[in-house]
């Protein structure tokens, strides 16, 4: 496998509440290789999109990173100033939202949205940065690009919005790319043809993609390998055929079993008791252990460490399934 | 057997208002010309994207909407027809189940008054009689009953769900109308609620139109599977018909579109290009045919008929054809 492009360790991001500091992430750990694309998934609190969010440098008050190292090609991003932010977003790391609409800026056109960053990047005059910036929404299939130039977010269907907002994080041909949810606001049809085309693009400019969305499909069909969090922390990180065949997390194998699989016909779904506990009362040692068949004592003592259980499959579990 | 519901030609068109005056200046054909038969006891699915005209379809049944035209027959009378008193007695029968728990219940009222709120509406029995008829009802969707105190925002997406699938079945109704009652909701809370509507369904011996973007999800609960596009019914058959043995070209690729869970990772392609075109002006002739790989010229001439092609398998395609499964 080739080196390494990005290494988290330990990321803890910490929410100031009035209810008290909230640790969305709780040492989560992983790496992505150069050319790459890693999977995260998880349910609605777990942390996915706090992730992306902690390395992209976009987090609001009263979120605040609080321990850890991100390192980029060796330059760790958590300890970045705003201004060398500036210049590493767009240019080195970009990132694609789940809802274009409240991405995109209404009241700029699409055009003077990709412009902008050429112009804060690069020194290009007015008449190439249009050019390119017409090249780019051309080469994510938008058709009539010099027209769609000129329009208004709201002038544009949801598939053709994400696609512009795919053109606008590329403008610079970032290594980096963290897509989160890109395809969930979009119908199936639209959901394939986004994912092809990011697929497409993908290989031909070489980018290392941090891919974050809740649906198993979507994820088991685009990634290489699959990271599965928990509650603010990883959970399960696999080769993508491996977590689906082998799941050893508890959790992640639950998870796989309840969802409806077409041609799979079962009577009933099988559940995972309860509900992801908040935050706030997320209990000491392993997060899932109330929901978990394997609870033992063991389990509220101590927080299960992310080990190494066969090559490159990594579990944080006291006493993980059997690999199949 | 004698259908529970029949859908005669359908229609429900939004009329598009203009200038000073709001002359209509056009309509979007959100439910156009749509038939098919409802049977007591069973689920039938009804799937397609955004737009669609599912939900519209829906809303009209319950009369949440008066269609522009077409026939329902519910339990042998014209339901259409129906008002006041009578109408508010038939509703009874039908419930419906919304998508967003968190916009279907009332963020004022705590849930025990959300619970009884049908029997007010409908004069049904006595105060202590409502009061057990809504603890049971509690058990039963598996909350406890000492929740009743409380208010919609102290509850879980789940537990929402719950709650609204818990009023809609209190008064005992034939016909339960569920638009997207999981899209909101995660996976593993998403199977809990749909074991909860088979358990129901067997319990009280409902019947169930299932509305879903999600064709997996259908898969899993419905008898019969109703495929929609742009405001008709391209597709109507038994679930195990239409997996094995897809026919209209929508369906199949709608089928070729869905993300398969656990196959490792495989080169993505898309099986329809293009968009949905606006139900304002649908393309002429068979609404789908700009978009179709199996398009002659005579498609955009004339809507090809809904017809049975196999026993209980209609298709809306004459160039429709069998054989490519999953």
């Amino acid at each position: 496998m080739s080196e390494p492009l990005l290494q988290v360790e330990g990321l803890e991001t910490t929410f100031f509440t009035k209810a008290g500091a909230l640790k969305a992430l709780d040492g989560v750990s992983y790496t992505i290789h150069r050319g790459e694309v890693l999977g995260i998934v998880g349910e609605s609190g777990c942390g996915k999109s706090v992730t992306s969010y902690s390395l992209m440098g976009l987090l609001d008050h009263p979120g605040k990173v609080t321990g850890g190292r991100a390192l980029l090609n060796g330059v760790d991003l958590l300890s970045l100033t705003e201004e060398e932010y500036q210049k590493v977003r767009a240019k080195k790391i970009a990132m694609i939202f789940q809802e274009p609409m409240t991405a995109l800026n209404p009241v700029l056109t699409i055009g003077q949205q990709i412009d902008e960053q050429l112009f804060q990047h690069t020194d290009l005059t007015p008449a190439q940065a249009r050019k390119h910036s017409i090249e780019m929404l051309a080469k994510v299939g938008i058709p009539s690009p010099e027209e769609r130039y000129s329009n208004y977010p709201h002038q544009l269907s949801g598939g053709m919005r994400q696609r512009a907002m795919i053109a606008m994080a590329l403008a610079l041909g970032p290594e980096f790319l963290i897509a989160d949810e890109p395809t969930t606001a979009l119908d199936v049809t639209i959901q394939a043809q986004i994912l092809e085309l990011f697929q497409s693009l993908q290989k031909e400019m070489g980018m290392t993609v941090q891919f974050i969305t809740h649906d198993l499909g979507v994820i088991s069909e685009i990634s290489d390998r699959v990271m599965v969090m928990y509650a603010g922390r990883s959970a399960e990180l696999a080769p993508t055929e491996e977590l689906f065949r082998s799941p050893r997390h508890p959790y992640t194998a639950s998870l796989v079993r309840s969802i409806p699989v077409l041609g799979q016909r079962v009577d009933r779904l099988p559940t995972i008791e309860g509900v992801v506990p908040s935050l706030m009362e997320r209990p000491d040692g392993c997060a899932f252990q109330n929901r978990c068949p394997y609870q033992t004592a063991e389990c509220a003592q101590a927080v299960p460490p992310f080990t190494e259980l066969s090559p490159g499959h990594f579990v944080a579990c006291f006493h993980p399934l059997e690999a199949k | 057997m004698e259908p529970l519901l029949r859908v005669k030609n359908l229609s429900k068109f939004f009329p598009i208002r203009k200038g000073l005056f709001l002359r209509e200046v056009g309509s979007v054909r959100a439910l156009d010309d749509v038939s098919f038969d409802l049977y007591p006891g069973e689920t039938l699915g009804l799937v397609g994207e955004s737009g669609c005209g599912k939900s519209t379809l829906g809303r009209t049944l319950v009369r949440l909407y008066e269609p522009t035209q077409g026939e329902v027959e519910f339990l042998g009378e014209n339901f259409l027809k129906l008002k006041g008193a009578d109408l508010r007695a038939r509703r009874k029968d039908i419930q419906m189940i919304f998508q967003d728990p968190f916009a279907s219940l009332d963020p004022r009222m705590t849930i025990n008054q959300i619970l009884t709120e049908p029997f007010r509406v409908h004069g049904l029995h006595s105060r202590t009689e409502q009061d057990r008829l809504v603890k049971e009802m509690m058990e039963i969707v598996g909350l406890k009953a000492s929740y009743l105190d409380r208010y919609p925002h102290e509850f879980s997406g789940g537990q929402r769900q719950r709650l609204s699938i818990a009023r809609s079945i209190l008064l005992k109704p034939k016909l339960v109308i569920a638009d997207e009652p999981v899209s909101a909701l995660d996976v593993s809370i998403q199977a809990q609620i749909l074991n909860l509507m088979k358990d129901l369904q067997k319990e009280f011996n409902l019947t169930y139109l299932f509305i879903s973007h999600d064709l997996s999800v259908v898969e899993h609960l419905c008898d019969r599977i109703a495929v929609m596009y742009l405001g008709k019914i391209v597709e109507l058959a038994s679930r195990d018909e239409l997996f094995k043995n897809p026919r209209h070209p929508y369906t199949k690729a709608l089928m070729a579109a869905i993300p398969r869970v656990g196959f490792g990772k495989r080169e993505m392609k898309a099986s329809l290009q293009g968009e949905v075109p606006s139900p304002i002006s649908p393309p002429s002739g068979c609404h789908f045919h700009p978009r179709c790989a199996v398009k002659q010229s005579s498609c955009s001439v004339k809507y090809p008929e809904l017809i049975e092609v196999a026993p209980a398998h209609f298709v809306a395609c004459p160039f429709h054809s069998g054989g490519t499964s999953l």
